[in-house]
């Protein structure tokens, strides 16, 4: 029995705690990134945003958490009451689990996974699920426009993201996130990050985070001026609230691969003194803050795309290309001997 | 041990009951859910194995993609289910004997099956010595590059031809609408496009 529980038990409960507290952590960064990405909106816009709940409204999401668990919960009388209720779990589950792998500093990982960034991209391409199940079970028009316009949106540029990821494998040599950011690390600090060399990618890949996560400007799955609010028009309380919140976390989980593929992770940006000082996880939270900031940005200054022109990026510009830069970092490392030996 | 063992139980009866439930569910939707399901589950079967390379592969490729292509399908169709219900009694025999004489050559293959004592030392060991630190991916990599590598390629040609004759098949070109060409719109220029008239006041063009 001890044996057990040394061999089964303890593990477990470590993983549960590490788990909470990862959970409890991004939360918290999920309430403040929420408010952030209403101030920056705001002030691009010369308004104030939330700024009564709390020292300038530094507690606006806690409260609008409250108001959405204290409201009613209306389910339509024609909807499919097991799948519409199936649909927000999907995706706040989905969102949070995807976190598992993603190193927040040296060593600072639930599972250092040889393979997380297929992980990623697997959990990544399932959130497509939550819309369409929610937009067909709604049993109403707008909500399933929305699901057939995500389904083939999704699709479309997980294609291009897995080229991007396909390139930065290459690079580093491994699939495992943390040996990707090591893989960063050189004499050149800033310099050795993967933006530099794989600039290009970093374009591509920024705006297929924002096709995937379903961000303005391409937000044609709840594009409010055609769809009303797309697969959420039926959504009230707390099953809307799971879709919001699967929202940003998928989105903050983008920002994160952006600073762990392009920006060396927890690495600091020069390797002397005052840098190397300061812990990796805040170096990532900064990273990551950065990289949402620009995301927030495009929410504010760029019109929202039409169907058939989002189509024709994702297959006609963005695949061709990174196909391209495949074969073209493929070619340069072995032709240069460069493959990275392990 | 006996943790895996429970843990394989469960995966493999959610499995079998969900592939049950694709066919046994009333709607449509349902049944490609709980397919969606059973693919889950083969997935954490192959982790279970060791394999999860292929697990993840088989999440991305067959849940991401294909699944999402079926829903998206059935989603669509109209379908009267009390029509459906009603025929499905008239072909209940033509089924029953399909399977049947399925079931039949299942079993006189299975009884037959003769394995060569080279698959069986290949089965018993397909990572290259785990001691060597070599991970799932580098493994199949090792394997798939060298020594399966027509194979490997043809396979990836036969899937080129069956793409590109899905596109030739419903490829057409309607004259009848108007499509928007961005090479030309983008190749417009100045003074192609805009023309200055002298409008002389009272005297219109």
């Amino acid at each position: 029995m001890q044996d057990f529980f040394f061999n089964y038990g303890l593990p477990f409960l470590i993983i549960v705690g590490q788990s909470l507290l990862l959970l409890v952590g991004l939360l918290i960064f999920t309430a403040y990134i929420l408010l952030a990405d209403r101030k920056i909106w705001a002030a691009v816009q010369l308004r104030r945003g939330p700024n009564v709940v709390g020292a300038f409204g530094l507690l606006q999401s806690f409260a609008d958490l409250l108001k959405f668990v204290f409201k009613e919960n209306i389910i339509p009388s024609g909807a499919n009451k097991g799948v519409f209720l199936l649909a927000p779990l999907v995706t706040v589950t989905l969102s949070l689990a995807a976190w598992a792998v993603v190193p927040v500093g040296d060593g600072l990982v639930i599972s250092d996974m040889n393979i997380g960034i297929l992980y990623i991209l697997a959990f990544s391409s399932l959130s497509v699920y939550g819309v369409i199940m929610a937009g067909w079970a709604s049993n109403s028009k707008y909500p399933f426009l929305s699901a057939l316009r995500s389904a083939a949106q999704m699709v479309s540029y997980e294609v291009s993201i897995g080229f991007v990821l396909i390139t930065i494998l290459m690079t580093a040599g491994s699939l495992n996130l943390s040996d990707i950011v090591r893989a960063q690390d050189g004499n050149y600090g800033f310099f050795n990050w993967y933006w530099l060399w794989h600039l290009p990618m970093l374009v591509i890949f920024f705006i297929s985070a924002l096709a995937e996560t379903n961000r303005p400007p391409f937000d044609l799955v709840e594009a409010e001026s055609e769809l009303v609010a797309g697969f959420m028009v039926e959504y009230s309380s707390t099953p809307y609230m799971m879709f919001m919140l699967g929202e940003y976390v998928a989105i903050i989980l983008m920002s994160a691969m952006m600073a762990i593929l392009f920006f060396g992770g927890w690495l600091p940006p020069f390797d002397f003194a005052p840098f190397t000082w300061v812990p990796g996880i805040v170096w990532m939270v900064i990273k990551t803050f950065m990289v949402f900031f620009m995301i927030s940005m495009v929410k504010a200054f760029v019109p929202r795309y039409r169907y058939d022109q989002l189509m024709r990026l994702g297959w006609k510009v963005f695949l061709p290309f990174s196909l391209f830069w495949v074969v073209l970092t493929a070619g340069v490392l072995v032709g240069f001997g460069l493959v990275p030996q392990h | 041990m006996i943790v895996t063992a429970i843990a394989f139980y469960v995966f493999a009866a959610i499995a079998i009951a969900a592939g049950f439930m694709v066919i046994a569910a009333r709607n449509p939707v349902h049944s490609v859910l709980f397919l969606i399901l059973t693919f889950f589950n083969a997935a954490a079967l192959f982790i279970l194995m060791g394999a999860e390379f292929i697990a993840l592969i088989l999440v991305i490729v067959y849940v991401g993609a294909v699944a999402v292509l079926f829903l998206f399908v059935v989603m669509m169709l109209d379908i009267d289910f009390v029509q459906l219900r009603q025929g499905a009694l008239q072909y209940l025999p033509v089924g029953a004997l399909l399977g049947l004489v399925l079931v039949l050559e299942l079993a006189l293959v299975g009884a037959s099956w003769v394995i060569t004592p080279d698959a069986v030392a290949a089965a018993a060991s397909p990572v290259p010595a785990a001691a060597d630190n070599i991970t799932n991916t580098r493994a199949l990599g090792q394997v798939i590059y060298t020594q399966y590598m027509y194979l490997f390629q043809a396979s990836g040609l036969i899937l080129l031809v069956a793409m590109i004759g899905a596109i030739v098949l419903t490829l057409r070109h309607r004259p009848d609408i108007k499509r928007q060409v961005i090479a030309h719109q983008i190749g417009r220029k100045r003074s192609e496009g805009v023309e200055y008239k002298d409008v002389k006041p009272g005297q219109g063009l």
